[in-house]
C-alpha cells in the first residue's frame, strides 16, 4: 500500500465524525451531576483545541481548562537569566530549541543577547549540538536544554554520545521537567479541575502507568490523547462516560502510540544518566519538590550549573506584575481575564511566558480566537 | 569557471564587457542598447509605477530561480493594478566571485519571463560588493505599465463581493522552505512562480467589473484578506474547505507546523468581483494552465469590519489573523 502522508491526518479530521462526537458528548453530559473542568495538561492539545474551536463543541457544563504543559511557558526567568550569562562567556555558543530564543528573563532575552552579537543558535535537531561542539574544538559549547519527558530521551542520547566520543567541549544545562508533578500540584492547588487530558507524547515514552496514583488520589478520570480533533472530542466522550459511571481511571485513547509500559530503551536512557532535582522553581507555580532533572552526578563534569556556578544567577525573578501567567499555568484563570492580553502583550512583544510559545495558552487564543 | 570580481563593477573595461556578453545580449532592444545615462520613453496616461527588490535565498529553486521571479514579481505588481507592463528596469547587486555561469542563468531566464510578458527591459546598472557582504545575488527591478481596467483597488471591495482565488495555495513558500532546510521530501513541490498578465489581461477584456485584485506574496492569503479587510472597511468570510490547497503543501506544514495561509505565492492572485460576476470570472480562469484550480473561497460581509472569519466544516469559525514575526525572511 502506497501510504501518503496525509492519510495519517485525513480521517481524524473528518467533519462528520467531528459532528457526531460532538451530539454524543452533549448527549451524555445531560446526566452529568456537576460541570466538568477538564484540564488539557499539555501545550499541543491547547493547540488543537482553539485550532479547531472545540470549546464550541461542547455542552455548556463542560469546559477545558489550560494547563502548565508547555515547557518553554513554564521556565522561570532566572534560569533564563542563567542561560543569558552563559551565552555571554568568552569564547562560548548557547545552544537551545526553537522558542526558547524568545522568552523574557528578568531583563533581556536570548534573542536580544543574540542580536546583541552573542553567539546563540536554536537547534532543530539536539544531536547538532554534537556537531556544533566538534566543529569550534576551541569554544565552550553549552546546550540549554528543555522539556518535559518527551525531549528528555534525546538529551540523554547527546550527552550518552558526548561521553562515548569523548568530546571535551560540550556541557549542559538541563532543565528538562516532568509532567505528573505539577498536575500534583494543580490539584492541591484552588482550581475546579476534576478531569485531565493527559499528554500523548510524553505517555508514548513513560507510558500511562505515571497517571495511576493520581487519578485514584484525586478521583479524577485521566484519558491519554492522541493531537487530532476527534482524538480530543473522542477523549472527552471517554471522561464524560467515566464520570457518568463514577470511575476515576486512567485511559488510552492514543491506542496507536501509546501503551501501559512506555518506551523502555527512552526511560532507562534517561536514568543512566539523569537524576532527580530535590528542587524546580515552576513559573508561576513555584518550587516542586522532585519534579525536574539533572546531570547524574557520575557526570557531573558535563554539568554547567555546576561548572559555571559562579557566574550563574540565581535569583528568583517575579513576573510582571499585571502578567497573570501563573494563574492561568495554575488552571486558576483563562487568558482573556488578562488585563494586558492582547494589546501590551501579543506574540511579537511577549510580557509573559504563555504568549511566546505556540504551545501557550495565550498564544493559542491570540492566533485562534473564536468569532 | 569564470567568476565575478570586483573590477566587473568598477565602470571601466570589464564593467562594459559584462553588460554587452551578458546583459545586452540576452535583453537586447533598441531603447536598452542606445545606452544613454536614461532610457526616453514614450507613454501616454494612466500609468502604474512600481519598484521591488529580490534577496531570495536559495537562489535557484523548483519551478524559477531570483530573475524569474525578478520580472514576474513587479509584472504581477503592474497586473494587479489592473496596468499592462510596458517597461522595466533592472538592477543588479552581485558578490565578488559569483560564478559567471549562474548569472547568465539568470539573465537568460528575466529574458524569457520580459519576452513573453511583451515588456521591455530598458536600463539597468551593475555593481559588485566585496565577498562575504551579500548572499550571491540581489536583484532590483521596476515596472512602469498602462493601465487598462480601472477601478481597481484594495478600498474598492464591498459587501455582497465574491471573493476568489486564482490557484492553489502556498507552493512558493513551502518549495523555499523545504529547499532551505535541506528537508528532502520524496515530493513533486514545485514554486507557482508566474506572470500573472495573461489572466488578468482576460479578465480585464471581458468586461467583468472587478473591484480589486492582489497577488499574494509574502504574508500569503492571511495577508491579503487582512489587508483587503482593513483597507474597505469589510469583514471577509473564508470557507476553510474551498480554499484550494495541494497535498504536499498541506504535508509539509503538518510536518513543520506551518499554516498555508501564511506562505508566499508567486503566481497566485485573489480576486473580489460581484457575486453575480464570479462564475463567468472563474471560467475565464481555468482557461490559464496556472490558474486551473481557481475557487470562489468566500464574500464581502458588513459585520467584522477589518476582520477574517475562517470556517471550519463543522460549523466553528475563528479569526485569521495576518501572518506575525520572522515565519520566514527573504523569500523574494
Amino acid at each position: 500500500m502506497n501510504l501518503k502522508l496525509k492519510d495519517l491526518f485525513y480521517e481524524f479530521r473528518n467533519p462528520d465524525t467531528i459532528k457526531a462526537l460532538s451530539a454524543a458528548i452533549a448527549d451524555e453530559a445531560k446526566q452529568l451531576e456537576k460541570p466538568l473542568y477538564i484540564m488539557e495538561v499539555c501545550g499541543g492539545h491547547t493547540h488543537i483545541i482553539m485550532k479547531y474551536g472545540l470549546p464550541k463543541l461542547l455542552p455548556d457544563n463542560i469546559r477545558f481548562v489550560h494547563g502548565p504543559g508547555c515547557p518553554v511557558c513554564i521556565m522561570p526567568k532566572e534560569r533564563i537569566d542563567q542561560a543569558i550569562a552563559l551565552a555571554k562567556m568568552d569564547n562560548t555558543i548557547l545552544l537551545t530549541l526553537g522558542d526558547m530564543i524568545r522568552v523574557p528573563g528578568s531583563k533581556s532575552s536570548l534573542a536580544n543577547e543574540r542580536a546583541n552579537g552573542y553567539d546563540i543558535r536554536a537547534l532543530y535537531s539536539p544531536l547538532d549540538a554534537i556537531k556544533i561542539a566538534e566543529e569550534n574544538p576551541d569554544k565552550k559549547v553549552i546546550f540549554f536544554a528543555i522539556g518535559f519527558e518527551t525531549t528528555t530521551p534525546m538529551t540523554a542520547v547527546v550527552i550518552e554520545q558526548t561521553v562515548k566520543k569523548n568530546v571535551k567541549n560540550l556541557y549542559f544545562h538541563i532543565n528538562h521537567v516532568i509532567v505528573v508533578p505539577p498536575m500534583r500540584a494543580v490539584m492541591e492547588g484552588k482550581s475546579k479541575i476534576n478531569a485531565f487530558i493527559a499528554p500523548g507524547h510524553v505517555s508514548i515514552i513513560t507510558g500511562s502507568k505515571i497517571f495511576i496514583s493520581l487519578a485514584w488520589k484525586y478521583k479524577t478520570p485521566i484519558v491519554i490523547s492522541g493531537f487530532e480533533p476527534i482524538d480530543i472530542m473522542r477523549s472527552v466522550l471517554m471522561i464524560v462516560d467515566q464520570k457518568n459511571k463514577r470511575q476515576s481511571d486512567v485511559e488510552i485513547q492514543y491506542s496507536r502510540a501509546v501503551a501501559a509500559e512506555g518506551n523502555h530503551r527512552a526511560q532507562e536512557l534517561i536514568n543512566r544518566y539523569m537524576q532527580l532535582r530535590e528542587n524546580f522553581r515552576w513559573r508561576g507555580i513555584g518550587n516542586i519538590p522532585g519534579s525536574a532533572l539533572q546531570i547524574m552526578d557520575k557526570y557531573s563534569y558535563l554539568d554547567a550549573e555546576k561548572l559555571f556556578a559562579d557566574i550563574l544567577p540565581n535569583k528568583p525573578a517575579e513576573d510582571d506584575k499585571l502578567c497573570i501567567c501563573g494563574e492561568i499555568l495554575r488552571g486558576i484563570k483563562e487568558p482573556t481575564d488578562c488585563k494586558v492580553f492582547g494589546n501590551v502583550c501579543v506574540p511579537n512583544t511577549p510580557m509573559g511566558s504563555c504568549m511566546v510559545s505556540s504551545e501557550g495558552a495565550c498564544n493559542a487564543y491570540y492566533r485562534y480566537r473564536g468569532v | 569557471m569564470q567568476k565575478i570580481q570586483l573590477s566587473h563593477g568598477g565602470g571601466g573595461k570589464e564593467t562594459n564587457d559584462l553588460i554587452h556578453d551578458i546583459f545586452y545580449r540576452q535583453f537586447s532592444n533598441n531603447i536598452l542598447t542606445k545606452a544613454e545615462d536614461a532610457a526616453v520613453l514614450h507613454v501616454g496616461p494612466d500609468i502604474a509605477f512600481t519598484t521591488d527588490s529580490f534577496t531570495v535565498t536559495p537562489i535557484f529553486f523548483n519551478g524559477g530561480n531570483i530573475g524569474k521571479l525578478s520580472i514576474v514579481g513587479t509584472i504581477n505588481d503592474l497586473a494587479m493594478m489592473g496596468a499592462k507592463p510596458l517597461f522595466l528596469s533592472t538592477a543588479f547587486i552581485i558578490e565578488e566571485g559569483f560564478e559567471f555561469e549562474k548569472l547568465e542563468a539568470i539573465v537568460k531566464s528575466m529574458a524569457e519571463e520580459t519576452l513573453f510578458s511583451g515588456a521591455k527591459i530598458v536600463c539597468g546598472d551593475t555593481k559588485v560588493a566585496p565577498k562575504g557582504s551579500l548572499d550571491n545575488i540581489f536583484i532590483n527591478t521596476a515596472g512602469i505599465g498602462k493601465i487598462i481596467k480601472h477601478g481597481v483597488s484594495c478600498h474598492n471591495i464591498e459587501p455582497g463581493n465574491t471573493i476568489i482565488v486564482s490557484g492553489d495555495i502556498g507552493r512558493h513558500g513551502a518549495t523555499i522552505l523545504m529547499e532551505r532546510e535541506g528537508i528532502d521530501l520524496k515530493s513533486t513541490l514545485k514554486s507557482d512562480c508566474a506572470n500573472l498578465w495573461p489572466a488578468v489581461s482576460a479578465l480585464a477584456e471581458s468586461g467583468i467589473k472587478i473591484n480589486a485584485l492582489r497577488d499574494a506574496t509574502r504574508g500569503g492569503l492571511a495577508a491579503v484578506l487582512n489587508e483587503w479587510a482593513d483597507a474597505s472597511n469589510i469583514g471577509i468570510v473564508i470557507n476553510e474547505k474551498s480554499v484550494p490547497i495541494s497535498d504536499e503543501v498541506n504535508g509539509v506544514c503538518e510536518l513543520l507546523g506551518f499554516e498555508p495561509y501564511d506562505f508566499a505565492n508567486e503566481g497566485t492572485f485573489m480576486i473580489a468581483v460581484k457575486n453575480a460576476d464570479a462564475h463567468h470570472c472563474i471560467d475565464i480562469l481555468k482557461r490559464f494552465e496556472f490558474c486551473k484550480y481557481a475557487a470562489i473561497i468566500g464574500n464581502a460581509v458588513a459585520e467584522h469590519q477589518g476582520k477574517v472569519i475562517l470556517r471550519s466544516e463543522w460549523g466553528t469559525s475563528r479569526f485569521l489573523e495576518p501572518p506575525k514575526g520572522e515565519l520566514l525572511p527573504r523569500i523574494c
